[in-house]
């Protein structure tokens, strides 16, 4: 009884400590943040330093379009590569080389996953690859993308493999190839734990800096081309709070906060989608 | 209609466990076949042989010849075909979890690319009345999932969905040693039924079962096919001693 509790209370404690900084930091950023926000603040784009007013909606835009490139590359590569890994390769000496890589590349500080798409996309010159040799939109959502996939991954490895034996059986016992038994039934059941493994991902990836400073690059216009720099709510945070104008300092602090709250809003949003063909009486 | 299965000189294994040995044994259309014996004598293993489940395991291999209705499985067939002609039923009720009951049943179908809309409600409707479940379940036919039904409700829902893709032999793996009693008289009831339009094996350990439900019964022992008869032979007079300690319950 006593061992109960005791393990009850430290639970409850652990709670509590992982809660806690989380609500410190969002109630920070709603006491900093909220005063600065405004109408202009999300269709006005900055204005030159030293001047008041101005917004980020090229921020907003920019970090939509960057997450956009990078969820294109960061999910199906993700998926697939976990899907071989829990179905087609398991025990293959490929698989073990994949998964090691995959725990490996989720470790890489995130400045590398920068200078590694500045390598691919930034430097090169190509004749007839007008996308290669400048800093673009590209670049900035190819390196987030990089980061997405070790975390898809390997998390839609560990999704699948808790798909019970007996379901793919059952499809298998009906005559149904292999691959799409493993499209249609195993992925399908195992697809609630995948989409929560592609939104950490997905909001891990929204609040990066570092892989956009030499690949985005930032901009201060509007601008949602994928071949130009682009700006990002992270970029503009970083570049407001090392500015010295008082002014920019607040604009960064709603900047943190819209990027927290539009996070939030994209994983409800894809999970209230994904949720809503869920049948009765299925967990 | 049921066809007959003509099993001759196979031999199973998983890794170097040699599970089944020499088994020889002709399965009578349209008739209920019981197989028993003690855990781990080979009987699940022979039926997954029946429907080629067994090579889906990297580690196992099977040699030796299964005839379904003619029809060499080993030698002239791919396994899927294989497994649309020969329906199988768990031990536990494995209904697809995501799906709702309609489209557990027409799972078989609709997962090989049929997708004549008309036909298929026939198909479901026609599969849930053969496994005795439509009356219960034709008003949330697209509502519920196959796993908020009960335990009896799914194994017959397996049933039906092993009945949709119109196979001619059901397999049946211990089909009700997860269910209660009441939901186990259901599922006797039900192969009782079928067997004028299917050729059926089961595997099971409860005796009085065996002896309930079949024609015919095959004792297993150690990977071995000890004897093979009606099943009132086996249980009133089996030509063989082991057989005899079995159902007297004297080991197993």
């Amino acid at each position: 009884m006593v061992t109960d509790h005791a393990v009850t209370a430290l639970a409850v404690l652990a709670t509590i400590l992982v809660i806690l900084p989380l609500a410190f930091i969002f109630g920070y950023l709603l006491i900093k943040g909220a005063s600065s926000l405004n109408l202009n603040f999300f269709i006005k784009v900055p204005v030159p330093e030293g001047e008041l007013g101005g917004g980020m909606a090229n921020a907003i835009a920019g970090s939509g379009v960057l997450l956009g490139i990078a969820s294109l590359i960061g999910v199906p590569l993700g998926i697939g590569s976990g899907i071989f890994l829990a179905e087609f390769g398991r025990g293959t000496r490929l698989a073990n080389a994949v998964r090691f890589t995959a725990d490996v590349l989720n470790g890489v500080p995130s400045i590398v996953m920068g200078v590694t798409a500045y390598a691919l996309i930034v430097f090169p010159r190509v004749r007839f690859l007008p996308f290669l040799g400048h800093f673009s939109a590209l670049a900035g959502g190819v390196a987030l993308g990089i980061m997405m996939i070790p975390t898809v991954c390997r998390s839609t490895e560990e999704m699948l493999l808790m798909v019970p034996h007996s379901i793919r059986e059952a499809a298998l016992g009906l005559g149904v190839p292999n691959w799409r038994s493993t499209l249609s039934i195993t992925v399908k059941t195992a697809s609630p734990g995948i989409i929560t493994g592609c939104m950490l991902a997905f909001a891990r990836v929204a609040g990066e800096t570092a892989p956009l400073l030499f690949t985005a690059l930032g901009n201060e216009f509007w601008s949602t081309s994928v071949n130009d720099p682009i700006a990002a709510l992270p970029l503009q945070i970083f570049n407001y709070s090392i500015s010295p104008y008082e002014d920019q300092h607040r604009m960064a602090w709603g900047g943190a906060l819209v990027l927290i709250v539009l996070i939030v809003l994209a994983v409800s949003l894809v999970r209230f989608v994904t949720s809503r063909g869920v049948l009765k009486g299925n967990s | 209609m049921g066809v007959s299965i003509e099993v001759q000189n196979l031999n199973a294994w998983y890794g170097s466990n040699h599970t089944l040995q020499d088994i020889n044994l002709n399965i009578p259309a349209n008739h209920v076949t019981a197989l028993i014996g003690p855990s781990g004598c080979g009987k699940s293993t022979f039926v997954r042989c029946i429907n080629r489940m067994h090579e889906t395991n990297p580690i196992a291999r099977v040699t030796g010849t299964v005839r379904i209705g003619g029809l060499d499985i080993y030698a002239d067939a791919r396994p899927v075909e294989i497994r649309r002609r020969v329906g199988m039923v768990f031990q536990r009720p494995n209904p697809f979890p995501t799906m709702s009951i309609y489209d557990n049943v027409a799972a078989g179908l609709k997962l090989n690319g049929y997708s004549n809309r008309k036909r298929l409600d026939e198909i479901v409707e026609r599969s849930l009345k053969n496994s005795a479940l439509w009356d219960e379940v034709k008003d949330d036919l697209k509502k519920k999932s196959g796993a908020s039904l009960s335990g009896g409700q799914q194994q017959r829902l397996c049933i039906a969905r092993a009945l949709a893709v119109d196979p001619e032999v059901l397999l049946m793996d211990e089909p009700a040693s997860a269910l209660d009693p009441v939901s186990t008289a259901k599922i006797e009831d039900l192969i009782f039924q079928l067997k004028s339009q299917y050729t059926i094996v089961i595997v099971t350990h409860n005796m009085q079962q065996a002896a309930r439900v079949a024609e015919k019964t095959g004792f297993f022992l150690n990977g071995r096919m000890v004897e093979f008869d009606s099943t009132h032979k086996i249980f009133t007079n089996p030509s063989d001693k082991r057989t005899e300690d079995y159902i007297t319950g004297r080991f197993g």
